[in-house]
């Protein structure tokens, strides 16, 4: 009995030590790909590209996602509200819940699986058929060729996207509040005004975005450029991207919404 | 005589298994020069050994007399602009087009106006035959096309030297022996020094000046082409006249037939 739990606390206690590996392995990553970033900013049409990729291909999923998640707020706000007599607060539940959480973080765990995989794939598979190897033969450093514009290509993107998945859902729960349920207009979009506070709400919300879009992205790259060479390798990795990045998105939402709101008071 | 590349007692080894074992070899100036062995045997580690894509963890690596040991990340990239490379299946880049993965390393390592790196990359195509595909994608093209345009890739900033992995792995007899040719064309037409590390004996003897052979990461023989041809090494013989025992036995090494199969299995 004394040996399965003592077996159980040996393997507690290297899951958490690999997990402390991992987290250092990709902050040192993340410094590499600081210190190889010159070129993308030379040659920003780099980044340009991986924007495109990245970003504008991600527009769909986020716009539509961003849509429907407006819309279930303002469902279900209208619901809990009208029995409080208060269902023109509707707005500022959506405004609000939208700016400060669900944009940033539904948009950033999208973009993960869309993006984030995709450059895991793409870094590792280039990986895999020796293309990396074969930019190192040729004086060309993947860090600063491959990595770095992806990277920032990830972390331009994901605020934007936020950005567009919070319009988009406050649009969404416009429609069915005000449109479908016949809430006043005018009280939707005046206690909204009056409630949001740009640097509490809107610039906290672009922050966590901005923070979202470095870990993602450190992810995505750091799992691509280490992937084994092998079609195992590279589909581990890719799911490595995912759920990590899931994770991280959720850790660092509770520290950040903690430190946030400690600045509020 | 001038060495384009000098490896002197040389160690290497992942882990605690070494790969190569005090390895001499040297490869003149303009010379075409062969690595022989079987798959594992560590020809491609010597390869990557000379391209400091590897560093020796004994014994010297020179290239153009200067030694990689000692080459910080930044001497290493700009001794890499004198070598080109041919990797085993081509190593393309997949989301370029065969024009953009020609002119790849002039865009990134010169200033040339895009006129000239045009004029220049079909030039380079030409060379190899494939002019007539520099709007096509890696994925469009066969594993011969792809080995000829990642040679035209190889040889876009006219290096030094020029290292070949296995370049007539998978092709059909044709496309092989226009590779095989390409490869000595391109080292007499560019003034170049060649390595080609590869397992095809008949094709690589047609065209190299040298050859090393490779066993077990120590060289076992070495000479001209009619000097291993003729030679009379065992290991040698076998893998040039390619029969299929000999002193490398067919069968790996495991358990007797009896112990699989026989009364012997579980007895032990």
């Amino acid at each position: 009995m004394r040996g399965a739990w003592g077996q159980g606390l040996r393997n507690v206690g290297d899951t958490t030590l690999r997990i402390v590996e991992r987290i250092g392995a990709v902050v040192l990553f993340l410094g590499q790909i600081l210190r190889h970033s010159g070129t993308s900013f030379r040659r920003f049409s780099l980044v340009i590209r991986e924007i495109y990729f990245a970003g504008v291909q991600s527009l769909i999923i986020i716009l539509v996602s961003g849509l429907f998640v407006g819309m279930v707020l303002g469902l279900q706000g209208f619901e809990t509200l009208q029995s409080y007599g208060s269902s023109e607060s509707v707005g500022v539940l959506v405004a609000l819940s939208l700016m400060r959480e669900l944009g940033p973080v539904v948009s950033a765990l999208l973009f993960a699986s869309r993006a984030g995989s995709a450059i895991t794939a793409e870094i590792g598979l280039m990986k895999a058929t020796e293309q990396l190897s074969a930019m190192e033969m040729m004086a060309v450093n993947p860090l600063a060729r491959v990595v770095a514009p992806r990277f920032w290509g990830g972390v331009i993107s994901l605020p934007l996207l936020a950005a567009l998945f919070t319009a988009l859902g406050i649009m969404g729960g416009f429609l069915v509040t005000v449109i479908m349920l016949k809430v006043d207009s005018g009280a939707f979009w005046s206690q909204m005004q009056a409630a949001v506070d740009f640097r509490h709400d809107i610039l906290n919300g672009m922050i966590k975005s901005l923070v979202f879009g470095v870990a993602v992205a450190a992810i995505a790259t750091f799992e691509g450029y280490e992937a084994p060479p092998t079609a195992e390798g590279v589909s581990g990795a890719t799911t490595r991207t995912v759920v990590s990045s899931s994770l991280a998105i959720l850790a660092l939402d509770l520290l950040l919404t903690a430190f946030m709101m400690k600045g509020w008071n | 005589m001038i060495h384009q590349v000098e490896i002197r007692d040389l160690n290497f080894g992942y882990g605690d298994q070494l790969v190569l074992k005090g390895i001499h070899l040297t490869v003149p100036k303009g010379s075409l020069v062969a690595i022989m062995g079987l798959s594992g045997c560590g020809k491609t580690t010597l390869l990557r050994l000379m391209g400091g894509q590897l560093l020796a963890r004994q014994g010297s690596v020179r290239v153009a007399g200067q030694e990689l040991n000692h080459m910080n990340e930044a001497q290493l990239y700009a001794m890499r602009r004198q070598v080109g490379m041919l990797f085993q299946f081509g190593a393309l880049f997949t989301d370029l087009s065969v024009f953009d993965n020609v002119a790849f390393q002039m865009r990134e390592h010169t200033r040339l106006p895009e006129s000239m790196i045009r004029d220049l990359t079909l030039m380079k195509l030409n060379a190899v035959g494939l002019r007539g595909v520099q709007s096509l994608m890696p994925a469009e093209l066969s594993g011969g096309m792809a080995r000829r345009v990642a040679m035209a890739r190889a040889t876009a900033l006219d290096p030094a030297l020029i290292l070949y992995d296995e370049p007539f792995t998978g092709l059909d007899p044709i496309s092989m022996g226009a590779i095989g040719r390409l490869i000595r064309q391109l080292n007499d037409a560019l003034g170049a020094t060649s390595v080609l590390v590869t397992h095809d004996v008949q094709e690589s003897m047609k065209i190299v000046d040298y050859i090393y052979f490779v066993s077990d990461g120590v060289i076992v023989a070495q000479g001209t082409p009619e000097e291993i041809h003729a030679s009379a090494l065992p290991f040698v013989h076998q893998f040039v006249w390619g029969e299929a025992d000999g002193p490398l036995p067919f069968h790996y090494p495991g358990p007797t037939l009896k112990m699989d199969f026989g009364d012997e299995r579980g007895q032990a």
